[in-house]
């Protein structure tokens, strides 16, 4: 092990080796965080937030459903980055980030679109309509589903994640062409007259709720990817010899 | 380089001209499935004709993606794929090749049997037209998308179904807007904005695809 060099550098924790030390640290806080946020958004959004004049309670799951929505966005933007990463600049750990984010991208857009099914029963009166919005987001749903089917098939570590990153930077590119195609689409089949475009305006209290929401997501995406990207880091580098000192090293301890 | 480009497409027809049967595959099962449909939905001639359009893409998106695994597979497994990457000659050329051979042995009979199929679901004369006409536009895209897909799935046990789950979601705009122009001529609106923007894509698709598709062969080989 070699730790005679604590100089820091940009690139000091992209070895696995040390982000597996920190992270170790840092996911306590982070769930720390989600649970604090969450408890009071979610305070707020059920006991503080004034009841819609339209949609009576249940728009409250727009608490959930919105930043879920968000984050299933964002997620794909920063695994397509970090796979890119990984690829261009032969970055290990940048590779092990983007696998990482994968699983719990997909799970906030199957959370997104299930809320939003949840949310329009009542009212529109249907779980699922062909809106464009509703539609983008079950394309992302099935580009998640095509990296992480992908990466799971290769058994070869680097062209696992090199592929990858291919194909997320490939689907990167046509996500405005496929959310555009979309939106024009739905536009002329006239299928769907409501939409969920039209939000109306918000007391502040909900937007603190829904923020608050936000950051809670936020401290549970950074908590989760971390957790993953440690067990993907003791996957890969199995053969190392601090990984050998630290899973015996554990295995003693609890003796 | 054109001359590389003709010589890989014309080896690669010829090959499929050796083995006429699996050629013709994908438009036996592009027949087959567009078929069943009026026989799953009913014979209304009124409902299959709103269909039409929308059944004979998806047929084809199916077809052409039941094909596209065989562009680099027979190469892959007796090296001569490694010995075009490891040649001086572009790879971006070799893969265009390819696409166009694919194209023209797998996409254009079902450029040719669109109008066949819209015959029996009952559309009108002009409709089958563009049909056929969206379809001329639209399959080298998916040839262009399919080989993508066929790169990074190369060698992979699962791939050919994996090539589905990866390049269908990247067709849908060429199905929105295929499907989009046949619907307006039936409509009795102007199909143009429709076959421009499915024109955009295919030059978009023709720019970008072929880097990818050399990229994805590089990962693969490795």
């Amino acid at each position: 092990m070699n730790q005679a060099a604590p100089a820091l550098r940009w690139t000091t924790f992209a070895a696995p080796s040390r982000f597996f030390a920190l992270s170790g640290r840092m996911v306590p806080w982070f769930w720390v965080a989600t649970l604090a946020f969450a408890a009071v958004g979610l305070y707020i959004g059920f006991f503080v937030a004034p009841t819609d004049h339209q949609q009576g309670e249940s728009y409250r799951i727009i608490f959930i459903h919105v930043p879920a929505a968000w984050m299933s966005m964002l997620i794909y933007l920063v695994m397509a980055f970090w796979a890119a990463w990984g690829w261009i600049l032969n970055a290990r750990m940048a590779s092990m980030y983007a696998r990482a984010l994968a699983p719990t991208g997909a799970m906030f857009t199957f959370v997104a679109l299930w809320t939003g099914a949840l949310w329009g029963k009542p009212t529109w009166g249907t779980w699922w309509v062909w809106d464009a919005r509703l539609t983008s987001e079950f394309i992302l749903l099935l580009l998640y589903i095509g990296y992480i089917a992908l990466t799971e098939a290769i058994d070869d570590v680097r062209r696992a994640a090199n592929a990858g990153a291919l194909l997320a930077l490939v689907g990167a590119v046509n996500i405005p062409v496929i959310y555009f195609s979309v939106r024009w689409w739905n536009t002329l089949h006239q299928g769907a007259t409501i939409s969920a475009t039209a939000a109306p305006k918000m007391a502040s209290t909900m937007l603190t709720a829904m923020l608050l929401m936000t950051l809670s997501f936020w401290a549970y995406s950074f908590a989760v990817v971390f957790t993953r990207a440690r067990a993907i880091v003791l996957e890969q580098e199995s053969d190392t010899d601090w990984v050998r000192a630290t899973v015996l090293g554990t295995k003693e301890a609890k003796r | 380089m054109s001359g590389l480009l003709i010589s890989v497409a014309r080896r690669d027809l010829l090959l499929a001209r050796r083995r006429r049967i699996e050629a013709l595959l994908p438009l036996g099962f592009f027949i087959v499935a567009a078929g069943l449909f009026p026989i799953g939905v009913g014979p209304e001639p009124q409902m299959l004709r709103q269909m039409a359009p929308g059944v004979v893409w998806v047929c084809a998106l199916l077809a052409a993606m039941l094909s596209v695994t065989q562009m680099f597979a027979s190469d892959h497994q007796d090296g001569s794929l490694e010995q075009m990457l490891l040649s001086s000659q572009p790879l971006v050329t070799v893969v265009l090749g390819k696409v166009l051979a694919h194209w023209l042995s797998s996409g254009v009979p079902l450029v040719l049997a669109a109008p066949l199929i819209g015959v029996l679901f009952d559309m009108r004369a002009q409709a089958i037209g563009y049909l056929a006409l969206t379809l001329l536009l639209g399959t080298p895209i998916l040839s262009l998308l399919g080989a993508v897909g066929a790169a990074l799935t190369l060698g992979l046990r699962s791939g050919a179904a994996l090539v589905f789950l990866l390049v269908l979601p990247l067709t849908i705009p060429a199905l929105i807007f295929g499907t989009g122009a046949v619907g307006a001529v039936d409509a009795g609106l102007s199909a143009q904005a429709h076959l421009s923007l499915l024109g955009a894509l295919l030059i978009v698709t023709l720019l970008g695809a072929p880097v990818a598709t050399a990229a994805a062969l590089r990962i693969s080989m490795d």
